[in-house]
């Protein structure tokens, strides 16, 4: 069969960084062909440039037999290639069918266009009501609306940026369900991915690139995850591991704890309540944007509560702010690591003194021991293993997965009592990912009590004791994670958002 | 005693410059951008708009000479927030008091110069009608613009396809540029516009409602003219209730004053400004659909990256 889309040789440098360097590979229609690496291999810079965002320095693409040189996104989608992106594409303030006609080049009437979103919806198993404004749509229907508006322009090659980062299980079926049927159409499907079993069970191909290069490619079927690890890293990685231990007394409690959003498209949440003892690793899994921000904003203290709501050691401190929950020993890494968890343009050390100040003793009546916040944050790079020049690089400058581990071992190395983390590993390559979940399960070995939000179900069956799912602003009851399946969990997240053909209505989750 | 004919009639003048700085104003905000500039285009609009008129004694080419300062002073704000990425609320207050200093240099010798009168649109015959003669015929034709100005803002944001990329531009500036919209440059295209109707507004002011180049004379009319967007909710028909009701009570004031009510004068020349803003925080004052309107990129700076 000849290639749909034939790569050659591109080459993309920036300044100090080349991002793909003499990259080749081809897919055939049809196919579905992973793209597989961790972050900063190169892949986005290189999707970017078959969409046309970006041009190669060097190199050639061909479609369909003929040179292929896409100026920009419009000129890309109409040679029938389409993108979903795996962020920054959608505007939540307006309507479905609004979205959908501004990624269209020559949209129909309004009217017309609603009756082929349906239409298309409907053949694709993918439910979606063209009136409903954005902002409100969960994760999934979000992606459904971004697929829906490259299905309607019949691509020819369809490339999905790390599309199930944001979906349940059973989304991630029903997901493939269509991605199947599609390239049975004779659509190829360039998929991007770091889940390795989830591309052993869609793809027929896939290339694999580490810093810009391409490393290998295989037939996903054929070879194990782990073998697929080990070229997309370089080195095999090891499982974080720890001795079984029995749990010590409650130290976090909470209860009824119920919170409205601070903004229009937040999420309340509902009468949460749980207890988390001391060594003990709680997970809490669900699709971003069911509370997770909220939940965090509350343990930290960002948005008080009433006192009794949350208990720390039996001392109510629900209504105390972000400092005095330090002092207590109640520290919290949120998600966004630059604006959020660092300050991005002040330096490691005085990021570092931003939460170290209380429990390090970095302040004197004052005035800033600046020695001290030096010495704290050489500390946390040296045992973290952060990868910058020196602690007085400013916070941005950092790649994400060493931001993270410095503002992870920023918390850890003030000994908590309780450490709660929202999406720990997000955006991480594989091997500080595992070095954080390590620090995590080491921490809770020494007596801490440790809550890890994520949306990385993997991750929380590794690493927690217990799990409970955030679904709409509600926890459901813990269960022990050991022997938990996807299934279950899949079920205590609520399942899919109204997809009655394949799964069956969920459960409320217990 | 006040009559209603001629009160309504003053009310219609009266809102008219605030009326265009405001509609424009609306538009550039759509699109993300925050031109704190309103107030400095309209009086560099009302300079160059009296400096023509007296020039060339043609009234269009001084309408049109307003609005192409407004439209130049505008473009330099453009090239500093849009091109050089300068902070929009600085480059804004700056653009103002920019244009107030420039204005007030071009304007000396000017005032009391005499102007060419500005043509009305109908007869006079059906100006005679009345009631409705005074109140719908006797205006000059911007004053029919700046409300089918208004109209067509509203046609265009809410049913066309450019409507919907401005306010998608303004919504989210990162997803308009993955999906391939030139975002500086739409948004250079609407402040050029804003630029153009501040200045229109300011031309209005002082060749055809005060006849006179006073400096400062905006007196504030640029900032109201923001104000209103605001709490207007980025909606064009309450641009237009809001500017009929700062014009409103500008009018009656006025002719409380020389009624001499026993009210302080203070008071009374605060008051248009006072009561537009409060009736106008009162309306908006559901705060989570109020936000929903708001262009969720107001002010921030765009830099395609990648």
């Amino acid at each position: 069969m000849t290639a749909l889309l034939e790569i050659r040789g591109l080459t993309k440098a920036y300044p100090g960084v080349v991002a793909n360097d003499d990259v080749s590979f081809s897919i055939a229609p049809g196919e579905v062909h992973a793209l597989l690496g961790e972050n900063g291999a190169g892949k986005s810079t290189l999707v970017k440039m078959i969409y046309g965002l970006v041009r190669p320095d060097s190199g050639s693409m061909t479609l369909g037999g003929s040179a292929y040189t896409p100026a920009e996104p419009r000129a890309a989608r109409a040679s029938g290639v389409a993108m979903v992106f795996q962020h920054f594409s959608l505007f939540e303030a307006l309507s479905v069918a609004e979205n959908i006609a501004l990624g269209m080049e020559d949209p129909p009437r309004p009217r017309d266009l609603a009756r082929r979103i349906q239409d298309v919806s409907r053949a694709y198993g993918l439910p979606l009501d063209p009136a409903r404004m954005v902002g409100d749509l969960s994760a999934g229907e979000r992606q459904r609306v971004e697929i829906i508006r490259c299905l309607l322009q019949d691509p020819k090659l369809l490339i999905m940026d790390e599309p199930t980062s944001v979906l349940t299980p059973q989304e991630v079926e029903i997901l493939f369900h269509t991605l199947r049927k599609l390239s049975s159409e004779g659509t190829a499907i360039l998929y991007i991915s770091h889940k390795l079993e989830e591309i052993r069970t869609l793809c027929d191909a896939a290339t694999i690139l580490r810093l810009g290069k391409v490393v290998g490619s295989c037939t996903p079927r054929e070879v194990s995850a782990a073998d697929m690890a080990e070229m997309m890293v370089g080195k095999s990685l090891a499982t974080p591991a720890r001795d079984a231990s029995e749990p010590g007394e409650v130290l976090l409690h909470v209860a009824g704890l119920s919170l409205e959003p601070a903004t229009p498209f937040g999420t309340p949440l509902r009468h949460i309540g749980m207890e988390v003892r001391a060594g003990e690793v709680l997970g809490i899994g669900g699709v971003a944007g069911n509370g997770q921000d909220e939940l965090l904003a509350a343990l930290s203290g960002e948005r008080p509560v009433a006192p009794g709501m949350i208990e720390l050691k039996g001392t109510p401190i629900g209504a105390t702010g972000p400092e005095a929950r330090r002092r207590a020993g109640l520290l919290c890494a949120p998600e966004e690591r630059l604006g959020h968890a660092a300050a991005p343009d002040m330096s490691l050390i005085e990021n570092a003194v931003l939460t170290g100040r209380v429990r390090r003793g970095l302040d004197r009546s004052g005035f800033v021991g600046w020695g001290r916040a030096r010495a704290f944050a050489e500390e946390i790079i040296e045992r973290f293993d952060v990868r910058t020049p020196g602690p007085a690089v400013a916070a941005r400058a950092l790649s994400g997965g060493n931001l993270q581990k410095y503002v992870i071992g920023r918390e850890i190395l003030q000994a908590p009592d309780v450490l709660v983390v929202n999406q720990p590993t997000w955006g991480v390559d594989a091997s500080a990912a595992a070095s954080i979940r390590q620090a995590l399960l080491d921490l809770a070995q020494n007596g801490a009590a440790v809550v890890v939000i994520s949306q990385d179900l993997d991750e929380l069956l590794e690493i927690s004791d217990r799990f409970c799912a955030l679904n709409e602003g509600r926890l459901s009851a813990s269960r022990p994670a050991r022997g938990l399946t996807m299934e279950e969990i899949g079920l205590m997240l609520g399942g899919a958002h109204d997809m009655h053909d394949i799964a069956p209505e969920p459960e409320a989750a217990q | 005693m006040i009559d209603p004919v001629t009160l309504i009639v003053a009310l219609i003048i009266v809102s008219t410059p605030v009326l265009l700085a405001a509609i424009g104003e609306l538009v550039v905000e759509k699109t993300g951008v925050l031109n704190l500039g309103v107030e400095g285009m309209m009086i560099i609009g009302a300079v160059t708009g009296f400096i023509t008129a007296v020039e060339t004694g043609s009234v269009t080419l001084a309408f049109l000479a307003g609005m192409a300062g407004g439209m130049i002073l505008s473009a330099v704000f453009g090239v500093l927030t849009q091109l050089l990425l300068s902070n929009q609320v600085a480059t804004g207050l700056a653009l103002t008091l920019f244009g107030i200093g420039l204005a007030a240099l071009l304007g000396v010798g000017y005032p009391g110069s005499s102007l060419p009168p500005v043509p009305d649109l109908f007869p006079a015959s059906m100006q005679a009608i009345p009631v409705a003669g005074p109140i719908l015929f006797s205006h000059p034709l911007i004053i029919y613009l700046a409300v089918l100005l208004v109209v067509a803002v509203w046609f265009l944001l809410q049913h066309t396809r450019t409507g919907l990329v401005i306010r998608a531009v303004g919504e989210s500036h990162d997803a308009a540029h993955a999906l391939g919209y030139k975002v500086i440059r739409i948004r250079f295209l609407a402040i050029l516009f804003g630029g153009a109707c501040a200045g229109l507004g300011g031309a209005f002011l002082s060749v055809a409602r005060v006849q006179n180049w006073i400096e400062g004379m905006t007196a504030g009319a640029g900032w109201i003219a923001l104000a209103l967007v605001v709490f207007a909710s980025w909606k064009p028909w309450r641009v237009l209730l809001g500017a009929w009701l700062f014009g409103g009570i500008s009018a009656l004031q006025l002719r409380l004053q020389a009624a001499e009510v026993n009210v302080p004068v203070a008071l009374l020349d605060s008051s248009p400004y006072l009561v537009t803003i409060i009736v106008l925080v009162l309306i908006s004052s559901d705060r989570a659909r109020a936000a929903l309107n708001a262009p969720a990129a107001l002010g921030k700076v765009f830099h395609a990256s990648g």
